[in-house]
């Protein structure tokens, strides 16, 4: 690093950490958010109205198409095969039979891949998404029990498999961490999370929990998850004239393409990544190791490539979430009032990544307790790089933290959902800062008028139809308000004669958030104009700014970025308007727009209309993009969304057999943009969760590090009889600080629901599991 | 997969002709073998489709239903005989797999169906004495929820997946099969095999042999009686333990009964122990436990699968009471 | 050999490993048939042939010859969509959209079984007709996996098609 680096970072350190210091002390108007967003006025628009997809008939007529299902001429399949060791070298390669296999076209292992630089690990800087710091078939180095050593191109599917399964492979095994015990024996280290310390102290609560009068103080563990989306990874790859057209399935278009182009040595412009349409994602559909060997072995046969990955392949190539094991300490007054919070324990992550599972996010702004010590350890083993999964952190950290308020509830006999209610805090207990928007009381109250909480039975164990031991339970689910910084929006106004058309581009993706349905929404709305006049343009690179399908923040980034883009369009048209204009000399900010034009926001009967004012310019359109304020709002303000979870389950006395019969969500995420897409998005975090609760786990076999059940039959996901109708509600109280005063909700669904269930299936049988998933043999 | 030759049978005698070799297998409707040749774990060079041989299921004269070979699975579960004479097997069939496996799945493919183990499945990454004789067996130290606790061996730990198989245990089945030497019957108890040392060895048949039926026979107990399946999910899951169980009652007197238990062998688990335990006894709960106590007495559970004598205990008692109280149609 | 794929006859494949999946996807370019695990265990592939409901990704093509196979491109008979993808638009009966194709065509053949007696999992009786309750429509369904979670509209969308609202008559055999 030269010396102006250093001073340049030393500078930017400076400005971090004056901005960190200033912005929470800084006046709400400083602040993006700190006027409410106009939108948030508008009670009877599109906003809050019931709209079906804008991708629906496409998707039921099979006609969407996915990243496996574009084409280039002679084109050539891929096939991967992988290492059956978790750590050593590769000392031979017996690749005779294979490259005698009938259609095949080349076998690349790092002997012949080409040269290739290491992919930056995932925020290890702005645009780097790799999955790992490992350089992807440069050596003979293996890391992981599963890690794609070879890759195999042939005339067909088939031929490539088939070929693949000829390589032989010898090893020279190296030591290798691959159990629990044994990473906890090579030591623990403080995890960091995006950065920042997984670490936080408030008082005392190690003294605080010694004299508490009421105390609870258990282990939870959480097993390996993978996000198993129906969609397999897969991308379609061409070189077109030296530059790298990838179509792919991504929940990050933009900054893939970067992390590619950084790889291939790629000037930004000459990498084309899109991602019309993504299978599924929930975490894993980004950057791996596919697409960079996909990539490598169309450049060395000189032949567009189609890789995709078997459903084994995923479980080998794409990391899940870690396990953990957390404790939970609370101590409580007689009165049920917490005087102490611990949440501390252990994840698992490699030597080559930087990903602890963050269970303690949660828990940061949960309760009011005087005394709170939060902390995640990490211990690092030999295993495929693990990731972001659905509400990393939350997912696993509301089943600990949440089971154990239940406990402290029986032990007090105060009805979980008061013992909640009364340790609600009126600011941050651990950053100090004022809530932006939490409603969680009345979630709460909605949630148990709604699901008739008044009928449970208090005491465990007393409630039976026939085999059928029945409970209920609850919790609290919670994920943070997320933006991102680097969204941007393109604009593009159309007049065809008095019509006008508006075209948004964002480059973001589309994985069934309902993203390109809302857009429009939100879209329509600010620009005045009817959804059908308005079109959505996302999941492609050459869309200007990054928006990124991750921490639930998507539809704040781009609501940011269209707010940013609509002020410019304003801008812009004043100008083309002119001095014959009614709006002529009103600057912008006094203009906004309703019915397809431009009105003062004072006095709407001063204004013109979009065709108009291009008529007049002689222009059939106008174009303007624009980025997305800094995200200052997340520094000034606690920014949360909240749910309050009721479960019924019904326990099998003989087999001990859980059926969730009846679950609620009830939400408090502000605005709600799309009714209809968002109970789906609701609902689906609560379905991952029920999984989550009762059968998911990925087995790693602690031998050898192996992932024994990669596949669908074996790992098991919920199927349709395994989920009941789920209730869905929501407070729909606008965040006057956010964009369109929305929440994201891709996460929050499934935070809290392992830990209703669990608490559900205490009610039910007298037995509490703090392992996940509860499997039959735990209540037998 | 390995590349093969494709060839199509219209008659048995075609199919054996056809199949004979160590090379060649039968093809069904290709539920499990299409999988295993994609896997690798079968390398077969020659598949001999026998989904167009009989399908048909039909009165035998004594007054059974003999059951073509290639007749699906749904075809079997939606048969009147079956649900109204045989009402296990069409239960049986209907808590395995999916409906659009059932639909391409044969009969005879379903007897020939090979274990879940996943080790077995691991053809590059795990030691597997089924799959690669004398390599070893991963599974005794490894993952074995879903393995045996009654006669497996030091090579072998797996269980057979098949429901249907529990219930055609039960029944007193009669598989007819037709090879080199010509056509011969067996009791269906007889078909699957321990693991022993030859695990690799699902069945006593020999290489070329064709199932060509089954056939169950009349039997008056089998009216009264159910299948039960434990799963970790509510539906599509391979069973942890499943029971397949006919019960007729003279008075509050167990008359005659048959017990299966799947899940807990390398092959269809006829409860050999529990039945006479049964048979002549007041129906209680004491009784039933007792029965399963003696079918148990002799189990070796893994590390992960301690659950399943007590869980099969518990299964087999609550379908006998529902059967005793004549609840289970 | 050959068969008919929504009416069009089309040849087979040449090499006898192929599935009638990848037959579909790779070489007719029918891609509404999904590939979701290749080894029969989540329904993305589900097609109907002869009207019966299938798993593309264990068929070998070879084995179909002369049958008849209907995609999801097939089911509509005219540029309309098929009453039961309407209502799967209307119930909001997918996400991602990914596994959506099987489960429609997967609640055709259902429909299908159901009309034709077939009993399920959760029949009470086994001889019994069927009614087309909200938890036989989910057994019956099981063997379609959705990881997004659309499972309560999928099953509206079916029952909104498939088995309407019970008539005082079917209520009543329902109660007994």
């Amino acid at each position: 690093m030269s010396i102006i680096d250093t001073a340049k970072q030393a500078a930017q350190g400076l400005m971090q950490g004056a901005i960190e210091k200033l912005v929470p002390l800084a006046p709400d108007s400083w602040i993006p958010g700190g006027r409410p967003d106009p939108l948030i006025a508008h009670k009877h628009g599109l906003i809050g109205t019931p709209v079906s997809r804008r991708d629906g008939a496409l998707k039921v007529k099979g006609e969407a198409g996915f990243a496996a299902e574009f084409r280039f001429d002679d084109m050539a399949y891929a096939a991967l095969a992988y290492a059956t060791i978790p750590r050593g070298r590769i000392t031979a390669i017996d690749s005779a039979a294979a490259d005698a296999a009938p259609g095949v076209v080349l076998v690349m292992t790092h002997l012949n891949a080409p040269r290739m630089n290491t992919p930056g690990v995932f925020g290890s800087s702005p645009t780097a998404v790799g999955p790992a710091d490992l350089p992807i078939l440069q050596d003979d180095r293996i890391h992981w029990n599963g890690q794609p050593i070879a890759c195999v191109l042939a005339e067909t599917q088939e031929q490539a498999d088939h070929a693949a399964s000829l390589l032989g492979f010898t090893y020279d095994a190296e030591p290798s961490t691959t159990s629990l015990e044994g990473a906890k024996a090579n030591g623990r280290e403080p995890g960091l999370f995006m950065g920042q310390p997984l670490h936080n102290r408030i008082g005392d609560a190690d003294a605080a929990l010694a004299t508490a009068p009421h105390v609870v103080d258990q282990v939870y563990r959480t097993p390996r998850h993978n996000h198993n989306p129906i969609e397999p990874h897969a991308a379609t790859i061409a070189w077109i004239d030296g530059a790298l057209v990838i179509h792919d399935a991504s929940q990050m278009v933009t900054a893939q393409a970067q992390t590619i182009g950084e790889i291939f040595d790629l000037e930004p412009d000459k990498v084309r990544l899109t991602s019309p349409y993504v299978g599924g994602g929930f975490g894993c559909k980004g950057l791996w190791d596919h697409q960079i060997i996909g990539a490598a072995a169309a450049k060395l046969a000189g032949r567009p490539v189609r890789i995709t990955l078997s459903r084994e392949g995923v479980y080998r190539v794409v990391g899940g979430r870690s396990l953990t094991e957390q404790r939970v300490a609370i101590g409580a007054t007689a009165e049920g009032r917490f005087d102490a919070l611990v949440h501390t324990g252990l994840s698992i992550m490699t030597p080559h990544n930087n990903m602890p599972e963050p269970f303690i996010l949660g828990t940061r702004a949960a309760y009011a307790c005087p005394n709170i010590s939060l902390q995640v350890d990490i211990a690092r083993m030999n295993m495929l790089a693990n990731t972001f999964m659905r509400a990393p952190g939350e997912a696993v950290g509301t089943f600990a933290l949440e089971c154990a308020v239940d406990e402290l509830a029986v032990d007090l006999g105060i009805d979980p959902v008061e013992l909640r209610i009364l340790n609600e805090p009126d600011k941050d207990p651990t950053s100090g800062l004022a809530f932006s928007s939490r409603h969680i009381v009345e979630a709460w109250r909605n949630g148990a008028d709604h699901f008739g909480w008044a009928d449970r039975s208090v005491e465990p164990a007393t409630r039976r139809d026939g085999e059928w031991q029945i409970g209920m339970g609850c919790a609290t689910g919670t994920y943070p308000y997320y933006r991102m910084p680097g969204a941007q929006a393109r604009i593009t106004l159309t007049r065809d004669g008095d019509a006008v058309r508006a075209l948004i581009e964002v480059a973001a993706a589309e994985m069934g958030m309902g993203t390109s349905t809302t857009t429009a929404i939100v879209g329509a709305e600010r620009l005045g104009l009817s959804l059908d006049q308005v079109e959505v343009g996302y999941g492609d690179s050459s869309i200007p700014g990054a928006i990124m399908a991750g921490g639930s923040q998507q539809t704040a980034a781009i609501g940011a970025a269209v707010i940013a883009a609509h002020n410019a369009l304003v801008a812009e048209l004043l100008k083309l308007a002119g001095n014959d204009s009614p709006l002529a000399g009103l600057s912008a900010d006094t203009v906004g727009s309703e019915d397809a034009g431009l009105a003062k926001i004072d006095d709407p009967t001063q204004r013109e209309s979009y065709a108009s004012i291009l008529t007049r310019a002689q222009r059939d359109s106008v174009t303007v993009t624009a980025a997305a304020a800094q995200p200052l709002e997340l520094m000034h303000w606690s920014m949360h969304s909240h749910s309050a979870i009721f479960c019924e389950v019904r326990v099998n006395a003989v087999t001990g057999e859980t059926r969730v019969s009846r679950i609620l969500g009830s939400f408090d995420c502000g605005r709600i943009l799309n009714p209809k897409t968002a109970k789906s998005q609701f609902r689906g975090g609560i379905i991952m969760g029920l999984g989550m609760a009762l059968m998911e786990e990925t087995q790693f076999d602690e031998r050898n590090g192996r992932i024994m059940n990669p596949s669908l039959a074996e790992y098991h996901i919920p199927v349709h009889l395994d989920v009941p109708e789920i209730d869905v509600i929501w407070t729909d109280i606008a965040d006057p600080h956010t964009p369109m005063g929305a929440h994201g909700i891709g996460e929050i669904g499934i935070t809290g629901v392992a830990a209703a269930v669990a608490n559900a299936v205490y009610n039910a049988t007298g037995k509490r599991v703090r392992d996940l998933p509860i499997t039959l043999d735990k209540l037998l | 997969m390995t590349p093969f030759t494709y060839l199509r049978a219209d008659t048995v005698n075609d199919a054996v002709r056809l199949g004979a070799g160590e090379t060649a297998a039968f093809l069904g409707g290709g539920t499990n073998i299409v999988d295993l040749m994609r896997e690798t774990v079968a390398r077969h060079e020659t598949l001999v489709d026998v989904t167009r041989l009989s399908a048909a299921v039909t009165e035998t004269a004594e007054g059974g239903l003999l059951i073509g070979a290639a007749a699906t699975n749904t075809a079997v579960a939606e048969h009147h005989g079956v649900r109204t004479r045989y009402p296990m097997l069409s239960r049986a069939i209907l808590a395995g797999a999916s409906a659009q496996i059932r639909n391409m799945a044969t009969v005879g493919g379903n007897l020939l169906q090979r274990t879940r183990c996943t080790y077995f499945y691991d053809t590059d990454g795990s030691h597997c004495n089924k799959r690669a004789p004398g390599t070893g067996c991963d599974a005794r130290e490894g993952f074995n929820r879903i393995h045996a606790i009654l006669g497996a061996s030091d090579a072998c730990v797996a269980t057979h997946p098949s429901d249907m198989c529990v219930a055609l245990t039960a029944l007193d089945a009669v598989v007819h099969v037709e090879g080199r030497d010509g056509a011969r019957t067996l009791p269906f108890g007889e078909l699957h095999r321990l693991p022993g040392d030859r695990p690799d060895l699902d069945t006593v048949l020999a290489a070329g042999d064709l199932i060509t039926a089954i056939e169950l026979p009349p039997l008056g107990v089998a009216a009264r009686s159910t299948y039960r399946k434990v799963r970790d999910r509510a539906s599509y899951a391979f069973a942890l333990i499943s029971v397949a169980a006919a019960i007729e009652m003279d008075g509050d007197r167990i008359a005659d009964v048959r017990i299966a238990f799947g899940g807990v062998a390398h092959k269809p688990w006829r409860a050999t122990k529990a039945e006479p335990a049964l048979r002549g006894e007041l129906a209680s709960e004491a009784v039933f436990r007792a029965a399963a106590a003696a079918e148990f007495a002799d189990a070796r559970p893994l590390r992960d699968n301690a659950f399943k004598p007590e869980l099969a205990t518990r299964t087999l008692a609550a379908v006998l009471a529902e059967l005793a109280k004549g609840d289970v149609a | 050999m050959s068969f008919v794929v929504n009416g069009n006859a089309v040849p087979g494949p040449a090499d006898p490993r192929v599935s009638l999946l990848d037959h579909l996807r790779e070489t007719l370019h029918l891609t509404g048939t999904k590939k979701g695990c290749n080894q029969g265990a989540c329904g993305a592939c589900t097609v109907l042939v002869d009207g019966e409901r299938i798993l593309s990704c264990l068929a070998l093509a070879v084995q179909y010859d002369g049958r008849e196979i209907t995609t999801i491109e097939g089911l509509a008979e005219t540029a309309a969509l098929h009453p039961l993808q309407a209502a799967f638009i209307e119930h909001d009966g997918f996400q991602c959209g990914y596994c959506t194709p099987g489960q429609i065509c997967s609640a055709i053949g259902m429909a299908a079984e159901a009309r034709r007696g077939v009993p399920s999992h959760v029949s009470a009786d086994l001889a019994a007709d069927v009614i087309l309750t909200r938890d036989e429509i989910q057994e019956r369904m099981s063997g379609n996996l959705c990881r997004c979670g659309a499972h309560n509209g999928i099953i509206d969308a079916i029952q909104a098609t498939m088995a309407p609202a019970p008539t005082a008559e079917t209520s009543a055999e329902l109660a007994a």
